[in-house]
């Protein structure tokens, strides 16, 4: 089986990973209480999701 | 390559996963609305739509291959008698599947799982919806008609001024 000839430095290892980046998630604001929430889901904060209330908070 | 591959196991047996899906089934004819993972909505959903699609026509075969997969015959009873008149004419797309965000624990998707016609806060307006979009529909189709004849024409000149154009470059080369 073919291998590897040299071992991948450190330097090399770490410009490859110069492209993994961690993305922020889409967000956006709730039509209801325009508290902050994630796209697609019902707001955590009020439980609202197209206009209807989808779930009750606590407190 | 996960080509012509459907569903999802849910980390189960297949006698697990189809007790999983009968029992969620069950769940959602009972309360009209379940909270669970986004996966096991997503599959809950196209499982609960075949019997409710089974069930629009009532029959006593109906009824028995129906009550192979809910746990309960009162449950079956209102699926026949409740549900599906409540349905009506609605073809498929009988639940509705909505994100509620992660849970703590393990920070699983969670979803609910809804039956559309039994949604609370929700307005009826489907057919109003489909009559407007038809005549919307004739109006623009009428409009880019005329739209794209005028463009032909315009296009038509423009190409034989470009060609007489071309001719006289032509000769002016010679």
């Amino acid at each position: 089986m073919a291998h590897p000839k040299r071992k991948i430095s450190k330097s090399r290892r770490d410009k490859r990973r110069t492209h993994y980046k961690a993305t922020a998630p889409a967000v956006g604001t709730c039509s209801n209480c325009n508290e902050m929430k994630l796209n697609h889901r019902a707001c955590p904060s009020c439980g609202y999701y197209a206009g209807r209330s989808m779930f009750v908070p606590e407190s | 390559m996960r080509h012509r591959v459907k569903g999802r196991k849910l980390s189960r047996t297949a006698s697990h996963r189809r007790a999983t899906l009968n029992a969620l089934a069950t769940a959602l004819f009972t309360h009209k609305k379940i909270k669970t993972t986004v996966a096991k909505a997503k599959e809950a959903r196209s499982f609960a739509e075949g019997l409710i699609t089974k069930a629009k026509t009532d029959s006593v075969a109906n009824r028995r291959y129906v009550a192979r997969f809910i746990n309960d015959k009162d449950v079956v009873k209102e699926l026949f008698n409740e549900i599906v008149p409540a349905i009506g004419e609605r073809p498929g797309g009988y639940t509705r599947v909505v994100k509620l965000g992660r849970r703590l624990g393990d920070a699983a998707e969670m979803a609910l799982l809804e039956l559309v016609d039994f949604a609370e806060g929700v307005e009826k307006t489907k057919k109003v919806v489909k009559e407007k979009t038809v005549e919307e529909k004739a109006e623009i189709v009428s409009e880019k008609t005329e739209v794209v004849t005028e463009d032909k024409i315009e296009d038509a000149t423009i190409v034989e001024e470009t060609t007489e154009a071309e001719s006289e470059d032509k000769k002016d080369d010679k």
